[in-house]
């Protein structure tokens, strides 16, 4: 909200400057986004008139202009303003004037005529950016006066940000009410003496949905001006407010919603039918509306209508139809009290926001209706004349708010804040901001008070309420700082559980690097890589390729690649570890992944051996090391499997005990080419949890006896996998194999189409003895005849 | 014999002189060989009588080993120098980089996050995560926030399509949480006090451009015990941002409002870019607006089933992004999601 000091200081002007002013609101509550000066500095511009105006002789479009405005003389001036005409009063900075930007006014010669000054634009000035013609002032503008003083430019915009609980301070009065408070300084209500009617005329009002408008003031005012305009000074203080000059009525009434904070409406007397009723809407009830758009209301939203329908949404906006405009000579003044309930939401529901439903939804004062009919009626009358007729005002009163009283304790005071304030003190604060002090209680040192809030104070409510207004004035910087007391019992993280800190640390020796991705994604792109899956979709989405929550954390690590390979970044490790959604016949699920993307070189480029580009085995590597953290790589397996986003061949599930938990591959090149990415890549994707337990270790013997390996090399069909071997291998090893390894494997020449040589490496050892050549020679030849038997598998010489 | 001493320079020098081991050899054969002339001498000796025969033999013998010594010595100054010579040709540049892995690093966010984690978990706290996707009573309701609060307007709410939970049997309002909060209305429902904990994590608001993402992150913290007062968060927020900055900054807390504390604080620190002075970076106030806070609102204990006669508590929530792009001097937020290689690897 847009506040001007000047307006401010009118209704409270305590004894200090501004940066003051802005620090005390700020740190009350009210904070203070910004401050503007109404206008840069500028001097020696005053208001001036032209008096007379003849063409410039040696030039098209100048003008001669004889001005009225320093001292008793006319001074030449020459312009080239197209508005330049006799009886226009304009700014006219006089020779000797300092014009924005350090631009210092001098007698000139323009095309051989003297000029002694300058008219002036609102962009020479620094007001706006007009600079279509000369800033044209008031008639009425006094002819010599200093611009400055006449336009109260020496005056300061202070944006304050309130929050929501603050609606009472959405007014100059409420915010001066508050200055008045830090300041303890007397607020000066602006003089209202109620406007005598001078017609009897009124308009019917029945309130229909009384719990939703509890009270509607009216008033009828015959006879306006409608050729009449608002004052400058009016104009201005809207304009400094924010707000545009539109015609005097609706000028006035949004001049007392700055003011009073009491949002008004005025309608076209005569193009209503019947009588006012508030009610609430007819579902599918059109309206169309003072900005230009039709709607269709639903039956909870409160409308004013008369006997046609709907004119207005109550609270919101006025309806085209019955709007004031400049043939408008009766009106119809609306000052109403409506539920914060009904009207919270509701602009929002049908996408509008206006000066008046953000107060009304933040709650306006009950007490306020006629105070500011009243003041609108004398506004009008001294700007459009006009005849005013009585205020009727209906209301509900059962379901008015009513005032809150509030228990507080002193102990529950010092409990919160962590400080003693002086029961005094209390009070005093309490006061001040309107609270009716109902009563007080003592026993020994401890007080209990009852305090009546304000009719403005609809936030205030309990005791937590007071507690925070106390703190407030009193002031967050004297509440000291202190350090939470609290029993230091031992706790730890059990073993068992792998730290995500350790599994990230693997990954980055790994040499991957961590990023993190949106977890909304594009649809068409997550539907090429789990078309299985049903995604969660935003009914909001900020884009159409933002629009479903991720499946999978390979759409947003698939960007990062191309993202980073467009930019040069030729090898690219990559991981993120974040949650998924899925949407099944179980409902919503949400569970933690990680995964990671590799593509490029298998290792940095170096000086030494020329390096690859990486396969899956570069990364499966990476997922091992990632199952041995938790010591149990054992329980893991990884089988041959398909996925949609993956290469046939290249493609496995990773599965813990027998159930999968994510997946390892190539990405499919037909994806590949489809997300623009030029060059191979693998990628891993894990359910978190499933790496998160770990084992705690437990002690095995470690043998004194010597080991022994024996290498053994077979050929078998290339479809044989080293699991199978391994798995037939160990079984019939015995005992003993304490580690098989697989040390080359080799296809090619020499070796039979469609099969395959397989060297393992067997490491026997016993932990009671040192075990016979016969022994092992006995176990080896057991895993060649079962090799045989099982895969045909034949030894190589 | 007289030549005895001529012949012992002799081969002296033919030993200085011998530029190989060959060489060296053959003067080994010449004077000590089986024909060699010293050992000629020493079979001369029967001529001698046997009286002169130990004195001569013991002369002998001496000049014998000298050559032999020298011999020796010489012979070892090959080998030494074959050995230098050979480990002369084996040096490497060791200027060249060595063979590794580039290691990694973690996202800003995630260090930033781990680091202020680390304070807290220090301090007592338990670190708690919540799902993403929340429901309204979790996100709202039980925050204080009722339906059509106009509070909502500030959090720019992403609502989860009606029409997909329904296909998946869910009849709630669903949303992504605004806020880590959620996380503790589920840690007060699931535990009592005395409560220290902090839940960071990704939260969401339909808000993108220069200095908003549709994705960001919090971390915030709650404290609920007997006896917690806005002092003790005073202090808390305070120590914590002086630990965060490593520099002793001025930190001031003025009144705001939250449906879910009362009071209520904004957290200021003095603008890291000027030093309080007022620049561009904090709108000329000299102060940068870093977090909220406040004492937990007794609606919210009522929500959790916490009596708030008996307990107090306290709330505090920022931005990561926001506080990392201030430690580290970051000046465009949306970098944090571009994931730019060349970003990432300065953290």
């Amino acid at each position: 909200m847009k506040i001007s000091e000047s307006w401010l200081r009118e209704w409270v002007d305590p004894a200090i400057e501004t940066p003051q002013l802005v620090d005390q609101l700020t740190m009350a509550g009210l904070e203070v986004d910004g401050v503007e000066p109404v206008a840069p500095e500028f001097s020696g511009v005053v208001v001036g008139e032209i008096v007379e105006v003849a063409q410039h002789p040696d030039a098209d479009k100048l003008w001669v202009c004889q001005v009225a405005g320093s001292g008793d003389q006319t001074l030449q001036v020459v312009c080239g303003a197209p508005n330049a005409r006799a009886g226009l009063k304009v700014p006219f900075a006089l020779v000797g004037a300092v014009l924005p930007g350090d631009l210092k006014i001098r007698e000139a010669k323009l095309r051989g005529v003297e000029s002694f000054g300058m008219l002036c634009a609102e962009q020479e000035l620094g007001i706006s950016d007009a600079s279509e013609g000369l800033w044209e002032l008031a008639d009425d503008a006094p002819v010599g006066a200093d611009l400055r003083d006449y336009l109260s430019l020496d005056d300061r915009i202070i944006e304050v940000d309130l929050t929501p609980n603050r609606g009472d301070c959405l007014s100059i009065r409420g915010v001066a009410r508050e200055v008045g408070v830090l300041n303890q300084a007397q607020v000066a209500e602006q003089a209202c003496d109620p406007v005598a009617p001078v017609t009897d005329r009124v308009f019917d009002v029945t309130l229909s949905a009384p719990r939703q408008c509890p009270k509607y003031a009216g008033r009828v005012l015959r006879n306006i001006n409608p050729g009449a305009s608002a004052p400058q000074w009016m104009q201005e203080r809207l304009r400094r407010s924010g707000l545009r000059s539109i015609d005097p009525v609706v000028d006035v009434t949004n001049y007392v919603l700055l003011e009073l904070g009491q949002p008004m409406h005025a309608f076209d007397l005569r193009k209503l039918q019947g009588g006012i009723d508030v009610r609430m809407a007819k579902q599918g009830e059109k309206l169309a509306l003072l900005d230009g758009t039709d709607i269709e209301l639903d039956d909870t939203t409160l409308v004013i209508a008369d006997s046609g329908g709907a004119v207005a949404m109550a609270g919101i906006m006025g309806g085209a139809a019955t709007a004031v405009t400049d043939t408008t000579t009766d009106i119809f003044l609306e000052s109403a009290f409506f539920d914060p309930v009904c009207i919270a939401g509701k602009a929002r529901s049908y996408r509008l926001h206006t000066d008046s439903s953000h107060r009304f939804e933040r709650g306006v004062d009950h007490r306020l209706q006629e105070l500011a009919i009243e003041r609108a009626t004398a506004l009008l009358v001294d700007i459009v004349g006009g005849e005013p007729g009585p205020i009727i005002v209906k209301q509900n009163t059962g379901d008015l708010p009513q005032p809150a009283e509030v228990t507080l304790s002193s102990s529950g005071l010092a409990q919160q804040l962590g400080v003693e304030v002086p029961a005094e003190q209390v009070e005093d604060i309490l006061t001040r901001l309107g609270m009716g002090h109902v009563d007080t209680q003592r026993i020994d040192d401890a007080t209990t008070w009852q305090f009546r809030t304000p009719s403005w104070r609809f936030d205030i409510a309990i005791e937590a309420d007071l507690v925070e207004e106390i703190a407030r004035i009193y002031g967050y910087d004297n509440i000291p700082s202190t350090t939470v007391n609290a029993a230091l019992p031992i706790s730890g993280d059990p073993e068992g559980r792998l730290p995500l800190s350790v599994v990230r640390e693997q990954l980055l020796a790994d040499g991957f690097q961590e990023v993190v991705t949106y977890s909304f994604v594009d649809p068409d792109i997550q539907r090429l890589i789990t078309p299985e899956l049903q995604a969660v979709t935003l009914a909001n989405p900020i884009a159409s390729d933002m629009s479903v929550m991720r499946t999978s954390i390979w759409p947003g690590l698939l960007s990062v690649l191309r993202n980073n390979l467009n930019r040069q970044q030729n090898r690219v490790r990559a991981f993120e570890i974040g949650q998924v959604f899925t949407l099944s016949s179980d409902g919503l699920t949400q569970e933690n992944r990680i995964a990671a993307i590799i593509c490029g070189g298998a290792k940095p480029e170096s000086w030494g051996a020329e390096v690859g580009d990486v396969d899956f085995f570069d990364l499966k590597g990476a997922v091992e090391s990632l199952l041995s953290l938790t010591g149990e790589q054992g329980s893991y397996r990884f089988a041959a499997d398909s996925h949609p986003a993956l290469q046939v061949g290249q493609t496995a599930r990773i599965e813990k005990s027998g159930d999968s938990i994510g997946h390892i591959g190539k990405l499919h090149p037909a994806l590949s080419k489809q997300l623009d990415i030029s060059r191979d890549a693998f990628v891993f994707e894990l359910r978190l949890s499933e790496i998160q337990h770990a084992k705690v270790p437990v002690f095995q013997d470690v043998s004194k006896f010597p080991e022994v390996r024996r290498d053994l090399a077979f050929i078998v069909d290339q479809k044989v996998t080293f699991d199978e071997i391994k798995q037939v291998a160990s079984n019939a090893a015995g005992k003993n194999l304490t580690d098989l390894k697989v040390f080359d494997v080799y296809q090619g020449k020499g070796i039979e189409n469609n099969r395959k040589s397989v060297a393992l490496g067997l490491t026997f050892q016993d932990t009671s003895r040192t075990l016979t050549e016969e022994e092992i020679n006995q176990a080896a030849s057991c895993v060649i005849s079962a090799l045989e038997s099982q895969f045909e598998a034949r030894l190589r010489g | 014999m007289e030549n005895l001493e001529q012949l012992a320079s002799e081969a002296t020098e033919a030993i200085a002189r011998a530029d190989s081991l060959a060489v060296l050899d053959s003067v080994r054969v010449e004077y000590l060989g089986k024909k060699g002339s010293i050992t000629g001498l020493l079979k001369g000796l029967g001529g001698l009588s046997p009286e002169q025969r130990p004195q001569a033999g013991a002369r002998i013998n001496q000049v014998k080993q000298r050559v032999q010594d020298a011999l020796d010595e010489r012979k070892r100054a090959f080998e030494r120098k074959a050995i230098e010579e050979k480990l002369a040709g084996e040096a490497v540049d060791v200027t060249l980089p060595g063979r590794r892995e580039d290691s990694g690093n973690l996202h800003p966010i995630t260090r930033t996050m781990e680091r202020i984690e680390a304070f807290f978990v220090r301090a007592g706290y338990r670190v708690e995560e919540g799902p993403e996707i929340e429901d309204d009573y979790h996100n709202f309701e039980a925050l204080n926030i009722p339906a059509h609060h106009p509070a909502r307007a500030m959090h720019d709410t992403f609502y989860i399509d009606d029409d997909s939970l329904d296909s998946a049997g869910v009849d709630q309002k669903m949303v992504l949480r605004t806020h880590t909060s959620p996380v503790q209305i589920r840690t007060m429902e699931n535990s009592r006090p005395p409560i220290r904990i902090i839940c960071p994590g990704r939260v969401y608001r339909c808000d993108s451009d220069l200095t908003h993402t549709p994705m960001f992150h919090q971390v915030e913290g709650l404290v609920v015990d007997k006896g917690i007062s806005f002092a003790d968060l005073k202090g808390t927020i305070d120590q914590f941002l002086k630990a965060f900055f490593e520099t002793d900054l001025p930190v001031r807390f003025r009144p705001s409002y939250f449906p879910f504390t009362e009071p209520s604080a904004e957290v200021d620190i003095q603008c890291t870019n000027c030093g309080g002075d007022g620049c561009r970076v904090c709108k000329q106030t000299g102060w940068l607006e870093i977090m909220g806070c406040g004492m937990v609102h007794p609606n919210v204990f009522n929500y959790c089933g916490i009596d708030p006669e008996e307990y107090t508590g306290f709330a505090f929530g920022l931005g990561i992004e926001r506080i990392a792009m201030l430690r580290y001097g970051v000046n465009d937020l949306r970098l944090f999601f571009e994931n730019d290689l060349r970003f990432l690897k300065q953290f």
